[in-house]
């Protein structure tokens, strides 16, 4: 089987599921990475670290800034002319776009989001979860090429060979954007919760903590924030120890507490760590189908009956301002950090 | 300013989903407007009150489908129209766009189209970006703040690594986020006015479109093991005690 892995990045920033796509490509025969920007070597020469057979680049100043269109096409206009079987994406909020797009293009389907491929013969076997995770489907498209998203964490990430070098092969890219992007707003901080291997997710309780005073002149609204950005000092320290990420649940961020970026649930991301652990969050239902595939759930939470204790492994009941601290040294010890 | 939201009906977010005989039951759990959407409606809304205009919501779905509609017209919403067929059983996204894309140049087009995110049931977030490609406009993604200036909308998208500020010529699809504001509620007077309705049904014919075989089938729904777990409380005397009971567990899970 022949099969496109789109190598989704942000200004040379991979989303590390780029190389899990990467991998099953390999699994299933030839596999060659498409990227799409200017002043990429790097990123080409880590395509073939993690297995590319080749790696096709567009090379061109109109592609360096994600507009949709201009990508569909160029990637329309490439698998027309090199008739992969397969095209892989990563699950990400763009390739949604660009895989849905070049789907019309293309006159085929979009398998999205699979935790689940393999292939037998010449069958693709690919399931994804549907209803928030509450049930799993297989699924089947009958065009040609198959387009499907892969979720992070949902496959082993290939061996990285640094030995591996090679050159690209410049393809022709397609310019016909319908939008300008005007700037960027970025974060302090990208935060990848998607792709961590452990997150420590704070809630609405990460405010509550009465021992600390706010500095004087705040409103009560800024002095809640201002409890809780403290809180959240405390989580990220326990973060940082672990190697992890800093979630959130959607009452913090609805609180303004900490960026939507962070935010783990239905309406935010979901996750699939091998550890997770939920300090101050209750546990609403749209917390919880976010992080379904979390591998381990450790709940620290006041109120001995919050319902994220139903989902937990270990449970901790009490405050976390004294315990996540604890446990940051705990772990520090143990760890050797 | 014409503004077109679209939006489906979905079981709610508390319903026992489960597998019935190969298809998918959600027992007596009610119906509801895909929560997503009312992010949709509420962009609309908004778009409307800022440069004044008409709001139609559009929804594919069966009749019963007609009080997802009225959700949003209580909320707001001008006019509504539910595209229903008894050939629509098997849509995917794909068909989905095409069936919209029609119903939107029956409308007498738009300057701005509006999607939720995704769907509650399906979940594949590709409509938005589907129907724009059919109607050959820009697709303005995850939008969480706008602006419409002389023919042409700024907004800021909500994206991983923080927000970008595109523009583009009218008309556009977009797809809202809820950066946008949270969803108002139906007032009274809404749910009155939204009970008296009527909702004009559009089938394929009235579009001029025939039934679309879809690329994507499911094949078997498959129950996801439970994921209740038996939780052990971690006790102790001190806080720094039940770190220390709690971090061995953790390190002989083996997860890190």
């Amino acid at each position: 089987m022949k099969t496109f892995v789109y190598i989704d990045h942000f200004k040379g920033e991979v989303q590390p599921a780029s190389w899990e796509a990467l991998g099953v490509a390999k699994s299933f025969g030839s596999a060659s990475a498409i990227i799409f920007g200017t002043g990429l070597d790097a990123l080409v020469k880590t395509a073939l670290e993690y297995g590319a057979d080749e790696v096709l680049v567009a090379d061109n100043s109109a592609l360096v800034d994600y507009r949709v269109e201009a990508f569909a096409s160029t990637l329309s206009a490439l698998a027309s002319s090199r008739t992969p079987d397969l095209i892989l994406f990563p699950t990400t909020a763009r390739t949604r776009e660009l895989a849905a797009m070049s789907a019309m293009d293309l006159n085929t389907g979009v398998l999205v989001d699979l935790t689940g491929l393999s292939l037998n013969g010449d069958k693709l076997i690919a399931t994804r979860p549907i209803y928030e995770g509450k049930l799993n489907e297989t699924v089947v498209c009958s065009g040609k090429p198959i387009i499907a998203t892969l979720r992070a964490r949902a496959f082993p990430r290939p061996a990285q060979d640094k030995s591996k070098s090679g050159t690209a092969t410049k393809v022709e890219a397609k310019t016909d954007s319908l939008t300008t992007v005007e700037g960027y707003e970025v974060a302090e901080a990208v935060v990848s919760v998607s792709d961590a291997g452990v997150v420590v997710s704070g809630g609405r309780g990460v405010s509550n903590n009465p021992s600390l005073t706010p500095p004087a002149g705040m409103d009560e609204k800024q002095a809640e924030v201002w409890r809780a950005q403290q809180g959240f000092k405390l989580i990220g320290e326990l973060a940082t120890v672990l190697g992890g990420a800093v979630g959130a649940s959607r009452a913090a961020v609805d609180g303004g507490y900490i960026p939507y970026a962070h935010q783990v649930g239905q309406t935010g991301k979901v996750v699939a760590p091998d550890l997770y652990i939920a300090c101050g969050i209750s546990g609403a239902i749209q917390h919880i189908v976010g992080i379904r595939a979390a591998k381990l759930v450790i709940a620290i939470n006041k109120d001995a009956e919050a319902p994220i204790f139903k989902v937990a492994r270990y449970g901790v009941v009490g405050d976390l301002f004294t315990f996540v601290p604890a446990l940051t040294e705990a772990f520090k010890k143990k760890l050797g950090k | 300013m014409k503004i077109i939201a679209c939006i489906k009906q979905v079981p709610d977010s508390e319903a026992k989903v489960k597998a019935e005989n190969g298809q998918v039951s959600w027992g007596e759990s009610p119906l509801v407007i895909n929560p997503f959407d009312e992010y949709a409606v509420e962009g609309a809304l908004q778009l409307k009150e800022a440069n004044s205009g008409t709001v139609t919501a559009l929804c594919i779905g069966p009749e019963s489908a007609k009080e997802a509609l009225k959700h949003a017209l209580a909320m707001g919403a001008d006019e509504a129209i539910l595209v229903s067929d008894s050939t629509l059983t098997n849509l995917d996204t794909q068909g989905a766009a095409r069936v919209l894309a029609a119903a939107i140049n029956k409308i007498g087009g738009a300057d701005i189209v509006t999607f939720g995110r995704q769907t509650l049931d399906d979940g594949s977030g590709l409509t938005a970006a589907q129907t724009a490609r059919v109607l050959g406009w820009p697709m303005l993604g995850l939008v969480g703040h706008m602006e419409v200036k002389d023919g042409s909308v700024k907004v800021a998208r909500i994206i991983e690594e923080g927000r970008q500020i595109v523009s583009a010529k009218l008309p556009v699809v977009m797809s809202i986020v809820q950066s946008i504001g949270e969803p108002r509620y139906p007032s009274f007077m809404g749910i009155r006015k939204a009970s008296k309705a009527n909702i004009p049904v559009w089938s394929l014919s009235d579009l001029g479109i025939s039934a679309l075989a879809p690329f994507v089938t499911r094949g078997e729904l498959i129950t996801p093991p439970s994921h209740e777990v038996v939780c052990e409380i971690i006790k102790g005397d001190s806080p720094e005690q039940i770190a220390e009971t709690l971090a061995d567990k953790i390190l002989a899970e083996k997860v890190l």
